[in-house]
């Protein structure tokens, strides 16, 4: 069984992002970059499904600028056996990102795809499902947990008021949740075993594929601050101000 | 103009994120329908028909859609879209679940989170943990919008829309549901409430999870959060969780108790209007959005509280 595992280069979950100036986007200058921690989570769930024996391969990919291999030098130190670098400067949005990866599905043939339910730059939450609906494949949102097995995966899923529980016939698109697994910390030989792994570079505009943006950025402004940091002495004085500023 | 919003319900209650996706709606259109899937959800389609401002309501009835199968949502919406501008969901786990896939179908970007309607092209919506806000105007022909409902208010009751019954769909294809276990509680609904208080990983166990914070929300009227760590270490199921890729709240009090305040949880709970904090860390990040900040342990505060809202007749 192959897995094929998207991966995005996101700025760094630690960094406080700060808006620029002239309010045509972030500071990304000098700030550090890390993979995006849900595509830590998936190619975590598919590294140990391999050392599990439920699949035989996992490829990662990742579109995006050339300093993308470290990310995907990362998912090889974690135990991909390969990965693919869709090479490209262009800022993608969801649905353009999702018709590359079909493209690349149509070219790999993965039994099952599994990625980030969310990129913590956008904070989209939709390539995956905008995936699986072009494939016309089944897709297991926000997944907890996940048994592979021939033909069929069983996938819990974080829902609304719980969990739920589906099986979808695979091949299939399935997005990781927080509570998956926690990621290993790739290990030195690893990182440096990692190094010799195959990593295929491709032009975006090789493939073919649609990418014209469907949304233009008008601005990016800082939200309204918040005038916090009033300290009180005393549970009593939480309720007696409560009372005074109307909220009992 | 022409838009469906998609009611956010259990099978049983529709939920006050749809009215105020509702809203949402009504700043595009003064032509808004509503679409009710699910199973045995007759009152839902009731309860939304009595929308103010609501044209019609169109009602699905599927055992696949009453299990919020993606696939059998969007296979059923996507081409109703034949006759609407714009498709508006409240921004819930199955919102997100199915709405993207009904943009891909119709190859349209989805325009996720908005905040704010600026006009019928041009949306606000937040990136970065809600560092940032972005405005973005689409150039696609029909919107398919993601709303996070906290941010609009409810649309009033005393609407008399007609509720049109419709086919189901094709069905959820290759998923096929097993079973669910929801959590069942008397308390309002986190995204709903009025008062949130939240635990975080200060709690240590789930028991004293329970012992500290229930009884606080009891006295409160209030809903549980939690901080992620908690939810992580099994302090509190899941659908508690407040935050970036948790659920977004924006009570009138959000009270946080041993949670430290990473920026992904203040993505979550930073527009309630006013915020409590206890932590025994005086430097703990929650106080810099903090109204009224308490620096105390939580064993000690807690009780304090207790009594002093039972003082204050609550
Ligand atoms: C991809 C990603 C997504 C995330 N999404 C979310 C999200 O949606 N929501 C979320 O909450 N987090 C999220 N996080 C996690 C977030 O970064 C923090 O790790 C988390 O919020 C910390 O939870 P906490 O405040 O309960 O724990 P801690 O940071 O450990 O804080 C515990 C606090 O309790 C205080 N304390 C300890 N004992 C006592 C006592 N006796 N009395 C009073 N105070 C005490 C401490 O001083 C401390 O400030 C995410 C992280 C990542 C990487
Ligand atoms: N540029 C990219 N390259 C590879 N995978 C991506 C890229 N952007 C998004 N993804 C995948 O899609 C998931 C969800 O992202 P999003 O829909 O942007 O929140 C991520 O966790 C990745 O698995």
């Amino acid at each position: 069984m192959k897995v094929l595992v998207p991966v995005k280069r996101v700025i760094d979950y630690n960094v406080k992002v700060r808006v620029k100036a002239d309010q045509t986007g972030v500071d990304l200058a000098n700030v550090k970059m890390a993979m995006n921690p849900f595509c830590e989570i998936a190619v975590e769930e598919a590294v140990r499904q391999k050392e599990k024996g439920a699949a035989t391969e996992v490829v990662a990919v990742s579109i995006g600028p050339v300093q993308a291999q470290e990310t995907l030098r990362t998912a090889l130190a974690m135990g991909a056996d390969r990965a693919i670098l869709i090479q490209t400067d262009q800022d993608l949005e969801p649905l353009a990102i999702a018709k590359v990866l079909a493209a690349i599905v149509a070219e790999e043939a993965p039994d099952v795809v599994i990625m980030g339910k969310q990129a913590i730059d956008g904070d989209n939450n939709a390539t995956g499902q905008m995936l699986s609906a072009l494939l016309d494949w089944p897709q297991a949102a926000f997944a907890s947990e996940l048994v592979l097995s021939a033909g069929s995966a069983k996938v819990t899923r974080e829902i609304d008021g719980g969990l739920q529980t589906v099986e979808v016939a695979l091949p299939a698109v399935i997005t990781a949740d927080l509570r998956l697994n926690e990621p290993r910390y790739a290990s030195l030989p690893n990182i440096m075993k990692a190094k010799k792994k195959p990593l295929d570079v491709k032009e975006l505009s090789a493939l073919g594929v649609d990418t014209v943006p469907r949304l233009k950025v008008l601005k990016v402004a800082e939200p309204p601050k918040r005038t916090g940091g009033v300290k009180v002495g005393s549970a009593a004085e939480i309720v007696s101000n409560l009372k005074s500023n109307g909220v009992f | 103009m022409a838009v469906l919003v998609f009611a956010d319900h259990d099978n049983t209650t529709l939920k006050d994120g749809t009215n105020k996706t509702v809203t949402a709606a009504l700043a595009l259109s003064s032509d808004v329908d509503v679409l009710v899937a699910g199973k045995g959800a007759g009152d839902v389609a009731k309860a939304a028909a009595g929308i103010a401002g609501v044209r019609k309501v169109l009602h699905a009835e599927s055992d696949a859609l009453g299990q919020g199968l993606a696939e059998a949502i969007s296979g059923l919406i996507v081409p109703l879209m034949a006759g609407y501008d714009a498709l508006l969901t409240p921004a819930t786990s199955l919102g997100k679940s199915f709405s993207p896939r009904v943009a891909a179908n119709l190859d349209v970007a989805q325009i996720t989170e908005v905040v704010e309607v600026v006009d019928g092209s041009t949306f606000v919506r937040p990136i970065y943990a809600g560092n940032a806000l972005e405005t973005v105007q689409s150039s696609d022909a029909k919107k398919v919008i993601t709303v996070r409902a906290t941010n609009f208010k409810a649309a009033a009751d005393g609407g008399s829309a007609a509720i049109e019954t419709i086919d189901a769909g094709p069905g959820a294809g290759k998923t096929a549901f097993v079973d669910q276990q929801i959590v069942k509680s008397a308390r309002p609904d986190l995204t709903a409430a009025k008062i949130v208080v939240s635990g975080g990983r200060a709690m240590g166990s789930a028991e004293e999870f329970q012992r500290v914070i229930d009884p606080l929300a009891d006295k409160l009227g209030a809903a549980v959060g939690a901080s992620r760590a908690a939810v992580d270490a099994g302090y509190a199921p899941n659908d508690y969780q407040v935050g970036q890729t948790g659920k977004v709240v924006a009570p009138d009090l959000y009270v946080a108790i041993g949670i430290s305040g990473a920026i992904q949880h203040l993505a979550g709970m930073k527009d309630s209007k006013v915020i409590v904090a206890i932590n025994k860390d005086g430097d703990a990040p929650i106080f810099q959005v903090a109204d009224l900040g308490l620096v105390a342990d939580y064993k000690t505060a807690v009780p304090e509280l207790m009594d002093a809202l039972t003082a204050a007749g609550k």
